[in-house]
């Protein structure tokens, strides 16, 4: 348990470190990710040592987003105002992603696959 | 009132007690979905509208509900860092078709910020507002880093952000299957660039596979949509 959230907390801490050096825009936390998916394929870290940790925190992922969304409270009123552009902006444009995203790799797929 | 102010409001704003209606919440939202089996009732969307109506009617704050929020919200940094196992875990995968992935998220990535941006500016948003939309189909901490970065307002992203995982958590499936999206690699890749780690959340619940290709369009649009939003709002503002 101690060894797991090191290497998690250790990859964060690295990344928060690469960002206050760099002053680079990435959030620290994707860094880290990418760190720690490096030292697996490197083997410098072996999955057992972290997969009861990620597993957990992979399978709450969206219970950690509560407070980010009871924050919404303090925007009633903006988002009132602009309510329409608001909600028909981010409504249509994720269908939109969905879609493109999707389409984009099937056809790539498909295109791939009969060149083979 | 009186008996609410004087006796639940100070209870309440305890971290313990926060923390535990936060959990309780939750769990009573899981089994409540599991029991009706509705993706509607998603138990994020449940125990945020839940959380937020029990604050108004008590009066207690948003900043004293943040003193055992960010507990919670903590986790959310680690959390992300933990998806590098199933990225670790696919890596072989990904490398075959590294094109066919690259490709969808830099087309979903650009489509996503230039459609949200053009139909908020063509109905009238506000400057600020445009600017916090822009980043919307990323996890919270990239999106907020990209709305600090272009002059937005870092909050309001974080809840939009939350309100389109949502939406795509709900809705997302459906969406994919009317519009012929079937295939399992398609369809999480699609749900974890539109809508980040809850729909990724979802993704994982559906299947091993759709949740390691949500992570892979999480991570990757999240990259893509730091390094190219800034660049799409200077030229379309």
């Amino acid at each position: 348990m101690i060894r797991q959230c090191f290497i998690i907390f250790g990859c964060l801490a690295v990344g928060e470190l690469i960002v206050w050096l760099t002053g680079i825009t990435i959030p620290s936390s994707i860094i880290g990710m990418l760190l720690l998916t490096a030292l697996l394929q490197t083997k410098v870290i072996k999955l057992e040592w972290v997969k009861g940790m990620s597993d957990f925190l992979i399978s709450n992922l969206g219970f950690f987003f509560v407070p980010p969304g009871v924050a919404l409270m303090l925007y009633f009123d903006i988002i009132k105002a602009e309510l329409l552009p608001i909600v028909v902006a981010t409504v249509v444009s994720t269908i939109i992603v969905l879609i493109v995203t999707g389409w984009t790799y099937q056809i790539m797929k498909r295109h791939g696959d009969n060149r083979e | 009132m009186e008996i609410i102010e004087n006796n639940i409001v100070p209870v309440l704003s305890k971290v313990e007690v926060l923390l535990a209606v936060t959990f309780g919440i939750y769990y009573a939202a899981r089994q409540f979905q599991k029991w009706t089996g509705w993706v509607v009732l998603n138990p994020i969307l449940v125990t945020i509208a839940l959380l937020i109506l029990l604050l108004k009617v008590t009066g207690v704050s948003y900043e004293t509900y943040q003193e055992g929020g960010r507990y919670i919200e903590f986790w959310l940094k680690p959390a992300i860092v933990a998806l590098g196992v199933p990225l670790y875990q696919h890596l072989g995968q990904i490398r075959r078709q590294f094109l066919p992935i690259f490709l969808s998220q830099l087309v979903g990535c650009i489509v996503g910020v230039l459609s949200v941006v053009i139909i908020a500016k063509l109905m009238g948003a506000s400057e600020e507002i445009i600017i916090s939309l822009a980043p919307k189909s990323v996890t919270t901490p990239i999106a907020m880093e990209v709305c600090k970065s272009t002059g937005g307002i870092p909050s309001l992203t974080a809840a939009i952000v939350v309100c389109v995982g949502l939406f795509g958590a709900v809705f997302g499936f459906k969406v994919l299957e009317v519009w012929h999206v079937k295939n399992p690699y398609s369809q999480g890749l699609s749900m974890g660039t539109a809508s980040h780690a809850v729909g990724t959340s979802r993704a994982m619940e559906k299947g091993e596979t759709f949740g390691a290709y949500a992570s892979l369009g999480l991570i990757i649009n999240g990259v893509l949509t730091a390094i190219l939003t800034p660049l799409i709002l200077q030229i379309l503002l």
